[in-house]
Order: C-alpha cells, then sequence, then structure tokens
C-alpha cells in the first residue's frame, strides 16, 4: 500500500491492490470508504448489495480469500494483497455456478435483493464444511435475512447445489480436520 | 463516518506509541465501523493492528491455552483445541452473531464490543454512557433487553457477548500491553458495572491493547452447558444466556462455575451461589439454591422484569443439561 497524497491532517488517499474476481486491480481509497462502497460506487459491480448497512441483513455478502464476510463492515483499505470474489465473479466461460443454478431452479427468491448476499454466503458455508443436515443450513445461514420469505426454496437450492459446489470450492482446512470431509484442500470460490 | 487517518503498525510496540487521544485500535471492525456510521465513534486515527503477530492458538506450560487476540471468532469456536477442551467456549461463540460477522470478528474485539442499548446506539438522544451526564432514557422507556443485575441509577445497558459469558465462568485471563507496560487482568475484573462512570465499559487504562486471552487448564468439557434465549431462534443478542460448567464426581458436584449472559454491564458471577453447591448432589435442589443465589437483589424495570424469573429457570435448566454431560 502506497499513500497517494496527504491533506493538512495527515489524511491521504492510499492505493491498495486486491485480486478482483480473478483480475488483478489497483485502486485509490479514503481511509473510510468501506469494500461494499468500493464495489458499487467505484467500480460499478453492483451485483453486491447495501440493504442495511450495519452488517444485520448479509445483502452485502462477498468472498474475502474464500471467507463470507459483510463487506459494509469492513475498510477497503484493511485488505490490501486480499482475494475478493463478488457475485459478478461465480459464472466461468461454462455458464453459472452451480449455487447460482439452483437458485434458478428452484426459485429461490422473489424480489431478488438478498439473492447475490445468499449464493455468496450458501458458497462461504460450504467451504466452511460444517452444514449436515437442513437444520444446520438454516442456522449458518442466519445471517441472511429475505424478507420476501423465499426461505424454503432457498434451503431447497442450497441442499441441492452443496455437493457441486463442494467438488469445486474445496473445505477450509478447520472444517475438514473436524467434520471427517475428505474434501479438496485448495479453496477458491 | 468522518474523516480519520490510518496507519498499520507491524509490531506491537509501534501500534501502542502510535495511540492518541482520539485513536481507535481496529482489527475486525464489526462493532467499531457500525458506531462510527451511527457517529457514536468519532476517532481521528484509527490504527489497524492486523498486522500485529497475534494470531495464533497455543498451549501453554501449565496445560492452558493461549489464544492471539487476533484469532477471528470463527477460527476460535472451530479449533480442535477448544472443540474438544473447551465445548463451553465453542457453543457460546457460535451462538453470538452470524457466520460472516464471526469471520472477520476477533478474541480481543469482542471483549471490546459496546452495549446495544437502542438509546446508547442513537446519537440524537441522551445517553450517560455515550455522553455523561446527559441522563438515560432506557429507565422509563424500551428497556426489553436491559439489566436486572447490578445496574445504576445512570445506565441499565447490558454486555452483549456470548463468547465473554464462556470466557468469564472458565476463569480466563486477559493480557494486556499499553504505554507502561504488560498486564495480566482477571476475566471477573476486566469489565466493570456502571456506576457512576458508565462511559467505562472495562478497565483498560488509554491506549492499552489486548494481546491474548488465556484459558487455565480446567476446561469442564465432560459437563458444561450454554444456554442463550432469546427473541428468535438465531442471530439475536441474549435476552439471559448461562454458562454452566461442573465437576462432579459420584454425581457429587466437585467445583462449579455459572456466569450469567444479557443481565448486567458485564458477565455475571456469583461466588457464594458457586459454592452453594460444592459436595451436593447434582440435582435440582442444589441448582434451585444456585439460582436463588445468583439472582439476589435483581430488580427489573418496566419491559424487563420477567428476565428475573427467566434467568432463574435458565440458570437450573443449563445446570441440569452440565450435570447430564456436555451435548455433542
Amino acid at each position: 500500500m502506497t499513500e497517494a497524497s496527504a491533506n493538512a491532517d495527515g489524511i491521504a488517499i492510499c492505493s491498495i491492490t486486491i485480486k478482483l474476481n480473478g483480475e488483478p486491480r489497483t485502486l485509490e481509497v479514503y481511509p473510510w470508504t468501506t469494500l461494499l462502497d468500493m464495489l458499487r460506487e467505484q467500480l460499478d459491480l453492483t451485483g453486491t448489495k447495501k440493504g442495511c448497512d450495519h452488517g444485520q441483513c448479509g445483502a452485502c455478502t462477498v468472498l474475502l480469500n474464500g471467507k463470507r464476510i459483510n463487506a459494509c463492515l469492513t475498510l477497503a483499505i484493511m485488505h490490501d494483497g486480499a482475494e475478493l470474489t463478488t457475485i459478478e465473479g461465480l459464472a466461468s466461460e461454462d455458464g453459472l455456478h452451480p449455487m447460482q443454478t439452483a437458485f434458478v431452479t428452484h426459485d429461490a427468491f422473489q424480489c431478488g435483493y438478498c439473492t447475490p448476499g445468499q449464493i455468496c454466503s450458501a458458497i462461504g458455508m460450504v467451504a466452511e464444511g460444517r452444514a449436515q443436515s437442513a437444520d444446520d443450513i438454516r442456522e449458518q445461514m442466519s445471517g441472511n435475512l429475505c424478507r420476501c420469505g423465499a426461505y424454503p426454496n432457498i434451503l431447497a437450492a442450497i441442499e441441492a447445489a452443496m455437493p457441486e459446489t463442494r467438488n469445486r470450492v474445496g473445505v477450509f482446512e478447520a472444517g475438514a480436520s473436524a467434520d471427517g470431509h475428505d474434501g479438496v484442500r485448495e479453496v477458491k470460490p | 463516518m468522518n474523516p480519520f487517518s490510518y496507519a498499520r503498525p507491524t509490531r506491537i510496540d509501534e501500534a501502542i506509541s502510535l495511540f492518541g487521544p482520539q485513536s481507535r485500535y481496529i482489527a475486525g471492525g464489526t462493532n467499531l465501523l457500525d458506531l462510527m456510521k451511527e457517529n457514536v465513534e468519532r476517532p481521528k486515527q484509527l490504527i489497524d493492528i492486523t498486522g500485529l503477530p497475534l494470531d495464533s492458538i497455543e498451549e501453554t506450560a501449565d496445560g492452558g491455552v493461549r489464544i492471539g487476540a487476533l484469532v477471528s471468532n470463527a477460527d476460535l469456536a472451530w479449533h480442535a483445541l477448544i472443540e474438544r477442551r473447551y465445548p463451553l467456549l465453542a457453543k457460546a461463540i457460535l451462538a453470538g452473531a452470524s457466520p460472516q460477522l464471526r469471520n472477520m470478528a476477533s478474541t480481543g474485539g469482542n471483549l471490546l464490543q459496546r452495549t446495544r442499548c437502542y438509546y446508547f446506539y442513537d446519537s440524537t438522544v441522551p445517553c450517560n454512557k455515550r455522553e455523561p451526564g446527559t441522563g438515560c432514557p432506557a429507565r422509563d422507556g424500551l428497556n426489553r433487553m436491559h439489566a436486572i443485575l447490578g445496574h445504576s441509577e445512570q445506565c441499565i445497558a447490558v454486555h452483549p457477548s456470548d463468547m465473554c459469558v464462556a470466557l468469564a465462568a472458565l476463569d480466563a485471563v486477559v493480557h494486556v500491553s499499553g504505554p507502561q507496560g504488560e498486564r495480566r487482568v482477571d476475566f471477573r475484573d476486566f469489565h466493570r458495572l456502571p456506576g457512576d462512570e458508565p462511559e467505562r465499559d472495562n478497565t483498560l487504562a488509554e491506549g492499552e491493547l489486548i494481546t491474548a486471552i488465556e484459558l487455565p487448564a480446567a476446561g469442564y468439557a465432560e459437563h458444561s452447558a450454554y444456554l442463550k434465549l432469546r427473541d428468535r431462534a438465531s442471530y439475536a443478542f441474549a435476552l439471559v444466556s448461562v454458562a454452566a460448567a461442573l465437576d462432579i464426581d459420584g454425581g457429587v458436584i466437585r467445583s462449579a462455575r455459572i456466569a450469567l449472559g444479557g443481565v448486567a454491564h458485564k458477565p455475571w458471577r456469583d461466588d457464594a451461589a458457586e459454592a452453594s453447591l460444592i459436595g451436593e448432589a447434582a440435582e435440582p435442589p442444589a441448582f434451585d439454591r444456585a439460582a436463588q443465589l445468583l439472582l439476589q437483589g435483581a430488580s427489573g424495570f418496566e419491559h424487563n422484569a420477567f428476565k428475573i424469573e427467566l434467568a432463574r429457570r435458565a440458570i437450573k435448566r443449563a445446570l441440569a443439561e452440565a450435570a447430564r454431560g456436555t451435548a455433542a
């Protein structure tokens, strides 16, 4: 990280480099720019939604170094060198990510506003390797609210997409060692 | 958010020397940034401590475990050593927040999170914790989530953490570094009751930094339970929570630890209640007596008096669950 310029109070705009959806990007950010505002306002990546802006709704969920987090509650400046995956980075040349396909197949949304966060969160949950039952999924998806109440279909979509998603993303070491998964070790969205 | 400057030191002494009157340390940031968005916190400088070497979990020479302050809540709850030897701590952590927040929130930051009292969060109304001397609207306002033990004329807020309730029951020790050097703080002396200074949540001095949490060898792995009662099944703060830990030999209690969450300005323990269980059969009559002792002096307000009876039942249930054996 380098300081590009500083004003009289010593406040600087800083330059950070992140790997965003597989591409290295160098950006200038103020110290108070959240990761969410950087995505939406500076990069025009508006797939990641601003719901509550307080970490209560999960609409801004992204994958930071493979782990699901609330983009609204962290500063961009703190993530120089990180790998970030948003909803825009999930599909490949082969088509949609299996979790995206499952959400379409199971009609797992109505208005769609919470959907990018739900999908990123579900992929992060699979990588954690701790969800073994429908009740586990309900509990571990509790950080993502859906005000349309599409929960039954969201659950069905996640259950359907779990095996293929697990093969694709792998399971974190910590989760893998404790629950007996023999999943892939490399963690990539 | 107000403008602020930003620094990212890589050494502990460097971080401490950077600290000024309007500085804040930031790690996970999940509570601090939220408070900054609400203008409750208005720092001039953030000192990002995520570059410090404080992210490991290690066994100590005397059989305990030392947890670096930067270990995330999720990594701590799912660490094999913690799951096996301190299941009470793992369960308490997983009962709090959401998976996304647990991935970011740090161990040290969990101790330092502020109350979720609505009036503390609303900068348009008075609050003795936020602006000393302005008053406490919670006393005669919406106080369903507020304290029933240890509250003062000035403040009836509760500490919001689940993790801290387990750490209190497990007799954790907080390692601190500051301008005056290093010190260790017993967990029960870390947080404080509001009294006449509700603006002070804990006993840290200006510029002091939590570096680690140490757990003693006794983890009560066979007989512990964390019971959390709340308004919805997941992702809500506790109305009442109980961390119960027992050492039982032949049906007789040899030692007991009980801490309550959601009821006071700090995790609530009572030596007399714990002592009353020693030598007793691990059965409901003893649990009932302990609950009575723990709640001696409890008093509620218009909307939260129900928490006294709720806490009594929760204590008995948590002790009974612990006696039956730690759940898988």
